[in-house]
């Protein structure tokens, strides 16, 4: 489904548990998004979230190769 | 902003698109699952770029559109309720059930609540010890871990007051549905990226298999539309199947160990009924075990008259790609956003709304 | 004018004496007495509203008038950025700006509900006194009413205004025409999301203050040089695109917008893209549309910067010749696709 949005982490409350929450930034708009699913997540990640949950861990360095091999696309097919 | 704007950029989208132009040599029709590809679709007008050899068909990717009449129509009776707060997502204030919608039921003093996030019910319901809180609850296994930990939450706190309207649906099976059916003429699907984040990408391999169709699980910025058509473009032409990960960055494999273990523990599948198609076997999730307690049908049972819908709204053959909204003899005449006749054109993703805003043609209402 | 400059913060009326209204506030007699002479006339108090007539005499004048009415019903009240008092007098001398007009005198009308508190509407009637000094017109008459409890919303304000039309102006929709650009002076969305974040169920901090103000000084200045213009809107509620597509169906010219010209801050760019809105479709309140030949934008733009209210003007869109009477907008991507009107009010979603 549908509208999960990056933010990234600027701080995070584990002192419960089982319901670990992170202040994430939007742009300029801060929501505190539940991190429970994603154990190793750290200040300064990026994350998916929807509905007030995070959902996965945005990879960078994965993203950062992806937009390299579009803006280098020539006449090589592969992506 | 990060991880957004590079995906809507024009240069980058281009050069993506001249790629997909190449490599055409024949019509082939795709079908987005998810409203919300539905929605950048328009929104960014991707029709305009792509050969027209491509066809988009727009599937039942929309929780909100594919909600079942009945169960709107009980979720209303619940919010007539004196002592009821109904909480629901904004999406579905809207979708008409048999004879209202729940926008108009707060209209007659009902307490209905919109929320962002189901886990802030459970303040709602903390806060009023004295009423009966329920959520609407609504979405695909994007939305329904959320749900899960909210359900695990009242539990742990012994909310009393707290129950939930499921209506959660699978995406893994409408798409079996769809395949089954004679009259499909979807050549490969763009899967749909957040529910792949959550439950991953191996429940597709099956599905690609058996039908020999690719599935290229796509993201929702027009860049990653883009690279979801061109994966399964590629092998369209090669007659290849599979699956493929065309949105890796949000992706893995395995989709998210944690969220799907909550969702074991908390619900398991049902059969479930999808507005204008019809029930599909093991397409929905209920409360299991010690967490039915809180389903709001076994605490409430309200009574609804059987749902009705207009005989005239194809809504059915839209959602699974059969028909396009400009083929419905009311669209943008006696159907159109602010008097719909049927869920997609109320629901922001709904094809027949998403047409009506985006591509308006020289039909307008009376 | 007797208006204060700042706001006072000690309430005329002691809680010892009337912490809440009630039906008699409202009942005409001594009591509506009170509440006029003891909470409104310091806070907006001027030479004809305080002849304490029914009605007020305005002096002759001469020339074109232009005149307005609006309501405001905004909740919350109080809001990131200011309450329903700045929204009443400025929106209304937005609206009188509109028109081409110098906004002169204002008329009040407030529907209290029994129970509203007394201090609250010290501080609305305070800021209604501050923003009509700053926007040069005066409070000329009033009325007062209260509701039973249950029948209103704590407050309701009913404004009209009347302002001179100055000399050369001619606006009006039908005057929009192929080659026209559409000026904007600042961000888009501000209002809205101040509003959305102050209410409850959403728990999102934006950041973002409403943009209420009055625009005269910009607006005059500007209506002295530069009298070629065709057509004025403030795009309040149902934001730029709403306000766009009536001028388009008005006047039967198509207009395209620019997407990737349009100015928006980042706090309301983050609530849009969790909520699922479109930031078209965002009320704005201190922001105006100006739609005037290509030829004087640059002089126009160069005057509006000059303020405070214009420093982010720009040029979003052109009216253009084919598509009459819809509203379009060239994306991010290069892709053209339409802007329609919305129905009802934008809701946020999940999908």
């Amino acid at each position: 489904m549908c509208l999960a949005v990056p933010g990234q982490i600027i701080s995070i409350d584990d002192s419960n548990p089982e319901m670990k929450m992170a202040e994430v930034r939007f742009g300029a708009a801060i929501r505190d998004i539940s991190i429970q699913w994603l154990p190793d997540i750290a200040v300064g990640d990026y994350i998916m979230a929807h509905v007030g949950t995070a959902l996965s861990k945005v990879d960078e360095e994965d993203a950062r190769f992806t937009l390299d091999a579009l803006r280098e696309m020539g006449e090589i097919d592969d992506l | 902003m990060k991880y957004i704007d590079e995906y809507r950029d024009k240069d980058l989208v281009n050069k993506l698109v001249q790629k997909i132009r190449k490599k055409v040599s024949r019509e082939w029709t795709i079908m987005e699952i998810c409203g919300g590809q539905t929605h950048s679709i328009m929104k960014y007008n991707l029709m305009q770029l792509l050969p027209s050899g491509i066809s988009l068909i727009h599937g039942p990717g929309c929780p909100v559109c594919v909600t079942p009449v009945n169960l709107i129509d009980q979720a209303i009776a619940l919010a007539g309720l004196p002592n009821v707060i109904l909480t629901s997502f904004g999406d579905m204030l809207r979708v008409p059930g048999s004879s209202t919608n729940l926008l108009s039921v707060k209209a007659l003093g009902g307490d209905v609540r919109m929320v962002y996030s189901p886990l802030d019910v459970l303040d709602v319901a903390e806060a009023n010890p004295g009423k009966e809180v329920v959520f609407f609850a609504v979405g695909f296994e994007t939305t329904a871990p959320a749900v899960a930990m909210t359900v695990k939450q009242a539990l742990k706190r012994k909310l009393k007051n707290f129950s939930v309207l499921i209506s959660h649906v699978l995406v893994p099976p409408a798409i079996e549905a769809l395949l089954d059916s004679d009259e499909s003429r979807i050549d490969g699907f763009l899967a749909a990226g957040h529910v792949c984040a959550v439950m991953g990408t191996h429940e597709y391999i099956p599905i690609a298999e058996k039908y020999r169709v690719p599935i290229a699980v796509t993201g929702f910025e027009p860049l990653d539309i883009l690279m979801g058509i061109f994966a399964c473009v590629k092998m369209l032409e090669q007659g290849s199947h599979g699956v493929v990960n065309a949105y890796t960055r949000s992706v893995r494999e395995e989709g998210n160990p944690a969220a799907q273990q909550l969702l074991r523990e908390v619900f398991e599948p049902t059969p479930r009924e999808w507005r204008g198609i019809g029930t599909i076997p093991a397409s929905g999730f209920h409360l299991s075990g010690e967490y039915s307690e809180f389903d709001a049908l076994n605490r409430f049972h309200p009574v609804v008259p059987p749902a009705s819908h207009p005989g005239s709204c194809i809504a059915g053959k839209i959602l699974t790609g059969q028909k396009k909204p400009e083929d419905c003899s009311e669209f943008g005449i006696r159907c159109y956003p602010e008097k719909p006749l049927g869920a997609p054109m109320v629901s922001t993703e709904g094809a027949c709304a998403a047409y009506f805003r985006y591509k308006r043609t020289a039909v307008r209402p009376i | 004018m007797k208006s204060t400059g700042k706001i006072n913060l000690q309430c005329p009326i002691p809680k010892s004496e009337y912490e809440h209204i009630l039906m008699a506030h409202g009942g005409g007699g001594r009591m509506t007495r009170n509440l006029i002479e003891k909470l409104f006339i310091p806070a907006l108090g001027n030479e004809i509203l305080e002849t304490g007539h029914d009605g007020a005499f305005l002096p002759p004048m001469d020339g074109e008038l232009a005149f307005t009415t609006d309501s405001f019903v905004v909740d919350p009240i109080f809001f990131p950025g200011g309450n329903i008092g700045d929204l009443a007098i400025n929106g209304t001398v937005n609206d009188l700006l509109c028109c081409g007009a110098r906004p002169l005198y204002i008329s009040l009308g407030f529907i209290l509900e029994e129970g509203f508190l007394m201090e609250e509407l010290w501080e609305i009637v305070q800021t209604i006194g501050t923003a009509a000094g700053t926007a040069g017109v005066k409070i000329v008459t009033g009325d007062t009413k209260v509701v039973e409890k249950g029948k209103g919303d704590k407050i309701y304000i009913n404004t009209s205004g009347i302002g001179k039309v100055l000399p050369g102006l001619d606006i009006s929709p039908l005057r929009c025409s192929e080659g026209d650009v559409v000026i904007i002076n600042g961000n888009i969305g501000d209002h809205g999301i101040a509003i959305m974040s102050a209410r409850q169920g959403l728990e999102l901090n934006t950041q973002v203050n409403s943009d209420t103000r009055s625009l005269n000084d910009m607006m005059i200045s500007l209506f002295q040089k530069q009298t070629d213009i065709h057509v004025l809107r403030d795009p309040t509620r149902g934001g730029l695109a709403s306000a766009l597509n009536e001028i388009c169906d008005s006047s039967g010219t198509g207009i395209t917008l620019y997407e990737n010209m349009l100015p928006i801050n980042d706090g309301v760019r983050g609530a849009c893209e969790i909520m699922g809105y479109d930031p078209l479709y965002i009320a704005n309140e201190g922001k105006i549309l100006v739609i005037l030949p290509e030829s004087g934008a640059e002089q126009a733009l160069s005057i509006m910067r000059s303020y405070e209210a214009g420093r982010e003007s720009r040029i979003i869109g052109r009216v253009t010749p084919d598509r009459a009477g819809i509203l379009c907008m060239e994306t991010t991507i290069g892709t053209t696709r339409i802007v329609d009107m919305i129905s009802g009010e934008q809701l946020p979603r999940i999908c």
